[in-house]
């Protein structure tokens, strides 16, 4: 019995030995068996998971994509519609840009009217140019016959003296003539000239010395019998003053019988009067001393 | 002395006799008698002088040379009134010759004494000194700026106003020589207030006087717009279209350039010219006028018409094409023509319409044979074909281009083929008149390099007919 139970120890221990020798072995491939199986647990759960959230995305996404794409449709249209708009606003505008220009900017109608006016313009002025050269020239002309007329009329007044007369014509009127000739009119019509020399003293010198009162000289005043009248003699002479004879001798021949009962000459000097009307004088000639 | 100063005098009135005078040394004779204590000597000497120094300019670089002029400006600010004159005379003698004796002139202070004498009262002596300074502003710029530094701008603008007619004269052809060289002599000019007074002085009966004002006008109206605004709204117009019809023909040239030198700035100026009837006149100017006078009018044509369309049909509406070709007809110089030539090309150049009208007055024919010519000059010719090529390029009158076809060098002939080919396809009638008129033969005579522009307008054109015409042309119908 105790060799059965020592054979059974030693079976148990030896069934215990190599059972510990396969405990590790066991122990790991039932941990890996295990490991398994939990992982397989866990990702079926985590695979449920995935698709629980996939679903729950996909839902989302969608949804979210949905309004986007909503978005982009309403903002697509919108821009078509813009530019449907654009293109019909440009249509309009060009039409409107085209209207105007060719009413206001570049008016065909107001280039025709202006044309017009201005060839009327033109005219108008062309005529009042001419008028006014026509006017200037006419004057010229005039002056230049006037001219003519007035040299006309001074060469008749110089040849007034060939004026015909009942008598005699004159070289202007020839008999056989039918009518006196344009110089002979001439002649009648024109006032001879009265030739004057001057230079004239102006009126009043004139009149003042017409009406000048006499201022007679000393000379003139006294009498030529003065010397007889009123003369009284020096006291302190002796001799009558009369001409004396000159020298004492004479030296002429005498014939005292010719001479006889007459009285001797009487001379009268005349005075030396050159300053006697200084500056008095009407002739400004002798101004000058 | 006086005697024989007097005596020199009388031997100037021949010629010939001053050159032996001057040979006898009379320049040193002369300048000692200039100091004499008699009065009437020194005028005469004076006088000599001038009339020495005015026969030509060796005697007037003689009378620099002998070193008169300081005395003669010493003796200006002194002197009475006849001795006043007669030494500006010898200096705008002197001064008239070159611009370097009118610089001997100003470096010895002439330029101050004179400006003392334009102060002066008589009238006489202010038209010596004037004469003088409008001889010395003549030659160029510098001596202008000169005289105008010298304060001389604001006594002609007085003397201007004086009732004198010979001094206004003078001084107006003084403002003009001065103002005639530069933008900033003309605003100087104008800054005195000189246009206001001219302006007055355009319906003066004297025609020596109206020849210097406008002359004056338009020397100060040519340098920029602003002045040539200034001048416009001074009122001249159209109180200067009168003046068109002076019958003085310096007055009328120099009024026809006034309008020119206003023109050629801007459309606008030309506008105002314009709607006041100026065009119409200057035509009539043409029509009148005969050689270089016309120049000045063909020119401001051709001005107004540059501008722009509207202005060159005014142009056209005012009958300046025919004056035009009357006037290429007559005139034999060779710078009035060409002158003509670029003016039609200006009336021409805008719309086919305005080639029409250019082409109609039978143009194209006398323009080709002034190009064609070998006696025109370079000038004539290349504004000849200028103004055809660019009359051309809008030409759609077919029957004036007919005659070209015949005539016209290779050049040319691109151009109106060209032409042609444009205007057929579209229209039946021409396409029918063409052929009978023998255009089609002619055009397939021509011999053209393949793929050359020539060639691809003759080809448009035969491609309007149909193909019995063409072969029925060759066989020579």
């Amino acid at each position: 019995n105790m060799a059965t139970l020592e054979k059974l120890y030693k079976q148990v221990e030896n069934i215990k030995a190599i059972a510990e020798e396969n405990r590790q072995k066991e122990n790991e491939a039932a941990v890996r068996i295990q490991s398994w199986f939990r992982g397989c647990q866990v990702r079926a759960y985590v695979s449920l998971l995935h698709k629980n959230a996939t679903s729950i995305q996909k839902i989302w996404h969608g949804l979210t994509a949905r309004a986007l794409f909503r978005q982009r449709v309403k903002t697509a249209y919108f821009i078509t519609k813009m530019n449907f708009y654009n293109k019909m606003a440009v249509k309009i505008q060009q039409r409107w840009r085209g209207y105007y220009v060719r009413k206001y900017v570049h008016d065909y109608y107001a280039r025709k009217r202006y044309l017009e006016g201005l060839t009327r313009k033109n005219k108008h002025i062309r005529r009042d140019l001419e008028e006014v050269a026509e006017l200037q020239w006419k004057e010229r002309e005039r002056i230049t016959l006037e001219k003519q007329e007035k040299e006309k009329n001074i060469q008749a007044q110089r040849l007034h003296f060939l004026l015909s007369t009942k008598q005699c014509l004159g070289v202007f009127n020839l008999p056989f003539r039918t009518e006196p000739d344009e110089t002979e009119l001439r002649l009648r019509k024109v006032r001879p000239l009265l030739v004057r020399s001057g230079p004239f003293r102006p009126a009043l010198e004139v009149q003042q010395q017409r009406h000048r009162p006499l201022e007679p000289s000393l000379h003139i005043i006294t009498s030529i019998t003065a010397l007889e009248e009123q003369y009284e003699g020096l006291m302190h002479t002796s001799t009558p003053f009369e001409q004396v004879a000159y020298g004492t001798k004479h030296f002429r021949e005498e014939h005292k019988e010719y001479l006889k009962g007459k009285k001797p000459f009487k001379t009268v000097f005349t005075t030396c009067h050159v300053f006697d009307k200084f500056g008095r004088l009407y002739s400004s000639a002798g101004n000058i001393v | 002395k006086k005697n024989n100063l007097l005596h020199i005098h009388s031997c100037f009135l021949p010629c010939t006799n001053v050159l032996t005078l001057f040979g006898l040394g009379v320049m040193s004779l002369l300048r000692p008698l200039l100091l004499d204590a008699v009065p009437t000597i020194q005028q005469t000497a004076a006088l000599a002088l001038g009339r020495l120094a005015n026969y030509n300019d060796d005697l007037a670089e003689a009378v620099v040379k002998g070193d008169i002029l300081p005395q003669l400006v010493y003796s200006l600010a002194e002197q009475n009134r006849f001795y006043k004159k007669a030494a500006a005379f010898v200096l705008r003698a002197v001064a008239k010759h070159s611009p370097e004796l009118a610089q001997a002139v100003v470096d010895c202070g002439a330029l101050d004494a004179l400006v003392i004498s334009l102060e002066e009262f008589d009238p006489g002596v202010k038209e010596a000194a004037a004469w003088a300074i409008s001889y010395i502003a003549r030659h160029n710029a510098q001596l202008s700026q000169a005289v105008v530094d010298a304060g001389v701008v604001p006594l002609l603008v007085l003397c201007i106003q004086e009732p004198e007619i010979a001094l206004k004269r003078v001084a107006a052809s003084a403002l003009s020589d001065i103002a005639k060289h530069s933008p900033e002599l003309a605003q100087t000019v104008v800054d005195t207030g000189a246009i206001a007074h001219l302006a007055q002085m355009i319906l003066n009966p004297d025609a020596k006087l109206k020849r210097q004002v406008f002359s004056a006008l338009s020397q100060i109206a040519k340098h920029s717009v602003d002045v040539a605004e200034m001048v416009v709204e001074a009122e001249i117009f159209p109180a200067a279209l009168v003046c068109l019809k002076d019958p003085d023909e310096y007055v009328r040239k120099n009024v026809t350039t006034l309008i020119r030198e206003i023109t050629k700035h801007t459309p606008e100026l030309s506008q105002i010219i314009v709607n006041v009837g100026g065009v119409a006149a200057v035509i009539d100017y043409l029509g009148d006028s005969k050689g270089n006078v016309r120049l000045p009018g063909i020119m401001m044509l051709g001005y107004v018409a540059t501008h722009s369309e509207n202005l060159a049909m005014a142009v056209i509406v005012s009958k300046g094409v025919p004056q035009l070709a009357i006037c290429l007809e007559e005139e034999q110089e060779d710078h009035i023509k060409a002158a003509t030539a670029w003016a039609f090309g200006q009336i021409g150049r805008h719309t086919p319409e305005h080639a029409k009208a250019v082409a109609v007055a039978n143009v194209f024919p006398k323009l080709l044979n002034l190009y064609l010519d070998t006696e025109s000059s370079e000038d004539l010719q290349v504004k000849a074909k200028k103004a055809l090529k660019s009359i051309l390029q809008k030409c759609t009158y077919l029957p004036a281009l007919e005659p070209l076809l015949y005539e016209a060098p290779s050049n040319i002939l691109k151009h109106v083929i060209c032409q042609f080919s444009k205007v057929l396809p579209h229209d039946s009638k021409a396409r029918r008149l063409f052929v009978t008129s023998g255009g089609l033969k002619k055009v397939q005579e021509i011999k053209a390099e393949p793929g050359s522009a020539i060639q691809e307008y003759i080809n448009a054109i035969n491609n309007c007919y149909p193909e019995e015409i063409k072969t029925l042309k060759t066989k020579g119908h």
